[in-house]
């Protein structure tokens, strides 16, 4: 990169925020119209120019496939760069100020809710846990906010609208929310802090010297760019993937199927669906296309639930990372925990719906 | 100039590490330039989230990968010491 590449001096700020502005409209035109096409193309081009026989089963398979994921890429592309734009850089530092001196009910809740919105990688999970612990906020409202930030996020509530639709979108939040506090409840009813290695109390807590100012248009811009692209480089394979093994299931798999052994009247299957989905590894990206075959043919909407926020909300490696700052026994309470809560969700849900 | 790149190795604090580097070589500064991975060293700086970029014990980035341009902005602005 040579010198010349630096941007020169600041030009004028409005002829350049409505040129910005410009920017924005157009592109949001051209999502809308890639959103449109995508509704109208894939039985054109297939089907008339291509003559794939669509009512075959690999000919629907393939269609399914290549709409699913133009739609779930367009949709995640839109709206995380949308929440990127509007999120003022609720930083885990200003969560912390927020949640530091709460009482055990208003700390749990808003621990939750800030876990929702907040976007972080998983590889900031513990220096974010040694930073709230140490500062003096409680582990059980540390560990409701690791709890809900994995389990409700932008990408996952994208994916359930695109494929479950708003309804089934807005009771995953409620149940991923409750789920979080009465977890965080239930570890407040315990003596943790013995079973917290011993250095992330010792750690020392510096602030971080604020003094930021309001982002401009630019950077705001700048600052979704950067977001978007960094969550789809993440979840796009998961997504071919996820959709593909959806495709295969919608395609090959007879309908109500699952029916007989996932349907409501099993509980045992919401056991089963959540003891499978624990030691896996991938992000609602992956899992929901999946999830949403398994009900397609019949799984209940509790066990599919519950399979979902397994696999998101607990994982192999990230329980290997939490390691790190927590003992084996309080490693292993809040593996049953929150697996119990889980259980607890689709079991509740098979009954009510 | 003493330069630390904090995080325990996940993608971005090896991008915002290439950055750095580059960026020192640009400018011509004279930097050591040091990897933080340990989870309580890098909890020190008051970062929660990864990767950091710290000057001279200074906190200067957390939680994001600046562009070249703004490292070397904010680099060839401090003093050299």
């Amino acid at each position: 990169m040579s010198i010349s590449d630096r941007r020169s001096a600041p030009q004028a700020p409005a002829n350049d925020s409505g040129r910005l502005w410009l920017g924005l409209a157009g592109a949001a035109a051209l999502w809308a119209g890639l959103y449109a096409l995508n509704e109208r193309l894939w039985p054109v081009l297939l089907g008339d120019w291509l003559a794939v026989d669509l009512t075959g089963r690999a000919g629907d398979a393939m269609a399914f496939f290549l709409y699913d994921t133009a739609k779930i890429m367009l949709l995640l592309v839109g709206l995380i760069f949308a929440v990127g734009m509007l999120r003022t850089t609720l930083s885990p530092e200003r969560v912390r100020a927020f949640l530091t001196g709460r009482g055990l009910a208003t700390g749990l809740a808003m621990a939750a809710l800030l876990g929702a919105v907040t976007p972080f990688c998983s590889c900031s999970s513990i220096p974010l846990f040694i930073g709230f612990v140490a500062a003096g906020i409680p582990l059980s409202i540390t560990l409701t906010f690791l709890i809900a930030s994995p389990l409700i996020n932008e990408v996952a509530v994208v994916m359930l609208g695109g494929t479950f639709g708003w309804g089934v979108t807005a009771v995953y939040v409620a149940a991923g929310l409750t789920l979080a506090v009465a977890a965080g409840f239930v570890l407040s009813r315990v003596d943790l802090d013995r079973w917290v290695e011993p250095f992330v109390f010792a750690a020392p807590v510096a602030a971080l010297q604020a003094g930021e100012s309001r982002p401009t248009l630019q950077a705001r811009v700048d600052a979704a760019r950067a977001e978007t692209r960094d969550i789809v480089a993440k979840v796009w394979p998961y997504v071919l993937v996820g959709v593909g093994l959806g495709a295969l299931i919608h395609g090959w798999v007879p309908a109500e199927f699952f029916a007989r052994y996932a349907g409501s009247d099993n509980p045992f299957a919401v056991v089963v669906a959540t003891l499978a989905g624990v030691p896996m590894y991938a992000n609602a990206a992956g899992v929901i296309p999946l999830a949403e075959a398994l009900w397609a043919k019949g799984a209940a909407l509790g066990t599919v639930v519950a399979f979902m926020m397994s696999v998101v909300a607990l994982s192999l490696p990230s329980l290997i990372l939490l390691r790190r700052v927590l003992k084996m026994p309080l490693l292993a309470l809040f593996t049953a925990i929150v697996s119990g809560g889980i259980v607890a969700v689709g079991l509740l849900l098979n009954l009510v719906g | 100039m003493n330069v630390k790149i904090l995080g325990p190795g996940c993608k971005n604090c090896h991008n915002l590490e290439k950055t750095t580097r580059q960026a020192v070589a640009d400018l011509g500064i004279d930097a050591t330039i040091e990897t933080v991975t340990d989870y309580a060293a890098i909890a020190g700086y008051g970062v929660m989230s990864t990767p950091g970029l710290v000057v001279n014990e200074q906190v200067l980035v957390s939680g994001r990968v600046p562009g070249s341009d703004e490292i070397r902005g904010m680099l060839s602005s401090l003093p050299a010491a």
